[in-house]
């Protein structure tokens, strides 16, 4: 493989184009399949019994009842699945989180499942399963799981990256550090500082289609999972470890998907559902519903975040400091990791150091969601960003722009900068005729940026031509937001052909290679620089099949707008052969014609946005209203536009949510209270204005196209953006998120009464 | 479980009276199935009201209007007369859940749901409407505030039907109107409500008025010290602060997932002053 990656300025007639997407009219006429429109002859229902308690030891487990109960086809526990991890600790950790096996570690962890031959009969059975447990000391609180005296939940425990190995044990897994300069010395020069502590609370990513899969596992020991995934490859791959399979045993089939945003990135049912059907021996359905959903997959962290701003009269930032603690769960993870990576990303800083503490807490384990822990360390830095331009006297964009990040600065994680978008996007704002509108009674305005690294990975692709011409592209990222277009256009523009002549589909475990997962906004990114290398070979095969064809020397056949021609003046009376001609020909000079490519996308380039919100307050109930939004975001170079769009307000829409009203909200025994979508409020279409969107395109030097992903960046400014806005609207400063009308009042309140 | 269609209240008071286990009502069934599905409830019997001869419909009549236990919301907002009279009643009727929800549910499952935060209770409290209430060889019509007892909870004996809603005819220069408070625009439970019904005298001054709180407290309440305020007021600015000062003294809330007791208060405050302003203008005060 000689592919080049590197980015070639060119004149698209494909890309940039905004043609219908393959998968709308299935979609729009109920014809797509999600996971739960599988069925199989003879298949069971699966369902699954969770813990009443956060934190509990299972003493016994007793399932003859429901064993016996008419109608149950196998019942399991954490027996039926046993550990074949072999010191994986984070496969340990995920085959502990399907199913229970020393404690329950959170309300909703599974504990057993049952396969019978209805619903009702399923639901009879769990009933009937008998677990003793002995209810231990809980804790939700981010906060409070740092105390000395909170309850350990996990006693084998010592937090990682402390100078000094701790003696105890305790909640915190893990302490990170990130940084360069001297802070000390940076907060030495400052004239003005600010300082703050904020708190945001957990979020579920809100997808609209429960987890659902079907499993079949023959009596030979192979199997078929058809299921509703960002990643059908990761899956196999868990579920065949867990299961002791080889991964090429399993073949993993992924459905149209109904949302995930990272909350489909890890197995949760999958492997239960599996050993179900191994034990009874036919094939099982496991649908969540959405009160398991909203217990037992994976939300985001709650934080709790300290800033430290300083800067000179003249606006420049000299020092920037921040610690991040965030709750992953009962499980490890590096999600306050990734909070102090992103945190001051936006800016060029020669001081800044921060620090990121992972906490557990009796909660389900957290989970990806849209540029993972970014949104919550922006909404900290942007906020006091905001507060620090107020106390200088200086716009708060013009702030920004005087301390944006650009090409050569070194990054506040390390890497220095490449061509980057965050001073493009400032300068738009402030042009952005948004900025300017005017505002009435109790109305305001914020603005706020976001970073995200964005990522590329493993990836494999297909390029198929048929006999008549037509093309079909064989991928192996799901397509969470229009990939197949995007990558169909892609295609198009390689192969000089119309858009409609390529029909792209997103290929099972068996049928390509390895592909990693659809995250850090990846789809795109990496499969066109597969699908382009892929069509680069399959047009290196037209070439010499036209070669074949003309009896001429390879080298003289060059490939323009869909056809072979062959240069220099002696061919002159050889006419071109389109794609059709060499395909219609291919039996006969050497069977059919394809491009494959398998490659690792390295290069993604890092991706910023920067938002402008209206919002109104009622400073009486504090209840909010948005009146105008706003996204600016560089995506490098936007394939298929009106997607481009969609991923920005998207991502607005759910930080919206997220910043006004979304939350995990736990009771004193330490069970979620609104595990559905009537308390654990997303946004309907009627809370959400319009939202604008401007692309930017900076190509990313690593990607032929200059592509960048443009998934996961919308989701980050938004807290902040709202709750600058918020701020100035009501008159105070608001350090929690969400900021609903609750909050707003009180905060109003003990404004008034200061 | 056993499902019956009966063609008269008589039998379905019969059915419900004579059940061995647990019974339930089907009239929209936007509780009821909810509850079913999400495995809350398994009734052993459930009793299909809509087959009824005259519950679907709305009467008027000389005294006012009857409402059947089984209209829906959606039907409330179609009738002009109806509208006309009432229009804080139907307006909180047709916030119920969502347009398809509205399409099903009734007001009188709304009260016999019997939660404090249901939205077309404070306005009924408000306009003094009384139900009709159907048992085995009985029938009485009382308040509608007298039927939910607390969350979940009614005075209906065992067998005894909900049959229709009824409100008076109006006289002339009054008006009615209801407010709730969710953090959304649609598709939520209201976190404080108002209901207020006023009837002014031809200086334009309240001669009659009464105020119903939801969500405050385990039933909607009447809040007598509230007309007391409003009687003889033209809505001025005190007479406002007031209103809203004795509103937020009669809240009985409490701390939850949709609020917190001192926002229940202020709030409870804030929507009386705006629905007491809205029901005066509907009243053709000035």
């Amino acid at each position: 493989m000689n592919f080049d990656p590197r980015y070639s300025g060119r004149n698209f007639t494909s890309v940039g184009t905004r043609p219908i997407r393959p998968d709308g009219v299935d979609k729009v006429t109920g014809r797509a399949r999600y996971g739960a429109d599988f069925n199989m002859a003879g298949q069971l229902v699966g369902r699954v019994l969770r813990s009443p308690h956060a934190h509990a030891t299972i003493r016994k487990i007793d399932t003859s009842k429901a064993e016996k109960l008419a109608g149950v086809k196998a019942v399991i526990t954490a027996a039926d699945l046993p550990d074949l991890t072999d010191g994986d600790a984070a496969m340990y950790d995920i085959l502990d989180n399907c199913m229970a096996r020393k404690k329950a570690l959170y309300d909703g962890h599974a504990v057993a499942a049952v396969a019978a031959v209805d619903a009702r009969t399923a639901r009879q059975a769990l009933k009937l399963i008998e677990v003793d447990y002995e209810v231990l000391p809980h804790v939700t609180d981010v906060d409070e799981a740092m105390k000395h005296s909170a309850p350990l939940i996990n006693d084998a425990i010592f937090t990682e990256g402390l100078e000094q190995k701790p003696v105890k044990p305790s909640n915190v897994t893990k302490r990170t550090q990130y940084g360069h300069g001297d802070i000390h010395e940076g907060f030495g020069q400052a004239d003005f500082v600010v300082e703050r502590s904020f708190k945001t609370e957990q979020t579920h990513q809100g997808y609209i289609e429960p987890h659902a899969c079907v499993a079949n596992v023959s009596s030979d020991g192979t199997a078929d999972l058809w299921v509703c995934t960002q990643g059908h490859f990761v899956y196999r791959q868990h579920c065949a470890q867990l299961l002791g399979m080889e991964a090429s045993k399993l073949r993993v089939t992924s459905s149209e998907i109904g949302g995930g945003f990272g909350g489909k990135t890890h197995v949760w049912a999958e492997p239960v559902a599996l050993a179900l059907s191994r034990k009874a021996g036919r094939p099982v359905k496991l649908v969540m519903t959405r009160d398991e959903v909203f217990r037992a997959s994976g939300p985001t962290s709650a934080t709790s975040i300290d800033v430290r701003i300083g800067a000179r009269k003249d606006g420049t930032i000299t020092a920037a400091e921040a610690t991040l603690r965030y709750s992953c769960g009962p499980y490890a993870g590096t999600w306050a990791e990734i909070g102090a990576m992103t945190a001051f990303a936006c800016y060029k800083l020669e001081n800044v150091r921060t620090v990121g503490y992972e906490v557990l807490v009796n909660r389900p384990k957290t989970a990806a969601y849209r540029a993972p822990s970014a949104p919550m360390a922006a909404f900290a830095v942007e906020s006091a960003v905001d507060e620090l331009a107020k106390e200088i006297g200086m716009d708060p964009v013009e702030f920004r722009i005087r301390n944006a990040a650009q090409e050569g600065t070194r990054s506040s994680y390390g890497p220095v900068y490449g061509p980057i978008g965050i001073g493009p996007t400032l300068e738009a704002v402030k042009n952005h005729p948004h900025m300017k509108a005017p505002l009435g009674k109790n109305q305001g305005r914020g603005m706020a940026c976001g970073f995200w690294f964005n990522f590329g990975g493993q990836t494999c692709t297909d390029l198929n031509i048929g006999m008549d011409g037509s093309v079909s592209l064989a991928v192996g990222t799901v397509d969470v937001g229009g990939s197949r277009a995007s990558l169909s256009l892609v295609a198009a523009e390689e192969l000089g052909i119309p858009y409609e002549q390529i029909k792209a589909v997103v290929a099972d475990t068996s049928s390509l290679g390895y592909n990693d997962m659809t995250d850090g906004s990846r789809g795109t990114f990496s499969s066109s620089m597969a699908t382009i290398s892929a069509a680069r070979n399959a047009i290196k095969v037209l070439r010499e099949r036209a070669a074949q064809m003309w009896d001429i020397p390879v080298d003289d056949v060059v490939w323009e707008k869909g056809h072979a021609i062959a240069k220099g003046e002696k061919y002159d009376n050889l006419a071109a052969l389109s794609l059709k001609e060499i395909a219609a020909a291919s039996g006969k000079t050497g069977g059919p014609i394809a491009g494959h490519s398998e490659l690792v996308a390295d290069g993604a380039g890092v991706s910023f946005a920067t938002h402008i919100c209206d919002i109104e307050v009622d400073p009486e109930t504090g209840s909010t209203r948005v009146l105008r939004y706003t996204v600016v975001q560089d995506a490098g170079k936007a394939v298929h536009p009106t997607y481009v769009e969609g991923q920005y307000q998207g991502g607005a829409a759910q930080g919206i949510g997220w910043a006004l009203n979304e939350e995990y909200i736990y009771g004193k025994d330490g069970r979620l209270q609104n595990p559905g979508f009537l308390d654990y409020r997303i946004p309907v279409c009627s809370d959400l204005p319009m939202i604008d969107t401007q692309i930017l395109e900076i190509p990313n030097p690593n990607h032929p196209y200059g592509v960048r992903g443009v998934g996961e960046t919308s989701i980050v400014p938004p807290l902040a953006a709202i709750a600058n806005a918020v701020s100035n609207a009501a008159g105070v400063r608001m350090t929690h998120i969400p900021m609903s009308p609750p909050r707003i009042l009180a905060a109003i309140e003990a404004e008034r009464g200061g | 479980m056993r499902y019956i269609r009966p063609l008269s209240i008589e039998d379905a008071a019969g059915l419900l009276a004579g059940s061995a286990g647990t019974a339930a009502i089907l009239a929209g069934g936007s509780d009821l199935l909810v509850r079913m599905k999400g495995g809350f409830i398994e009734p052993d019997l459930i009793v299909d009201i809509k087959a009824i001869d005259g519950l679907g419909e709305i009467r008027e009549t000389a005294e006012g209007f009857s409402i059947g236990a089984a209209v829906p919301c959606a039907v409330l907002g179609e009738n002009t007369a109806l509208q006309k009279a009432w229009p804080g009643v139907v307006e909180a009727a047709k916030l119920i859940g969502s347009k398809q929800v509205q399409g099903r549910c009734t007001i009188v499952g709304n009260l016999c749901n019997a939660s404090p935060a249901a939205d077309s209770v404070p306005a009924l409290v408000a306009a003094g409407a009384k139900a009709v209430v159907v048992g085995p060889g009985t029938r009485r019509t009382i308040a509608v505030e007298a039927v939910p007892t607390g969350p979940g909870k009614t005075s209906l004996a065992k067998g005894e039907i909900v049959e229709a809603i009824l409100l008076d005819s109006r006289l002339p220069r009054s008006g009615d109107a209801y407010l709730r408070f969710i953090p959304r625009t649609e598709m939520d439970i209201a976190v404080v409500s108002a209901g207020v019904n006023l009837t002014l005298d031809e200086q334009g001054r309240v001669k009659s008025a009464r105020l119903a709180l939801g969500a405050v407290a385990p039933t909607v309440i009447l809040v007598e010290e509230a007309a007391e305020v409003l009687i003889g007021s033209k809505l001025d600015e005190a007479t406002l602060e007031r209103l809203a000062k004795v509103c937020s003294g009669a809240c009985r809330p409490i701390d939850d997932k949709r609020g917190t007791i001192e926002f229940r208060r202020k709030v409870a405050g804030v929507l009386a002053k705006r629905a007491a302003t809205t029901a005066y203008a509907r009243a053709g005060g000035k």
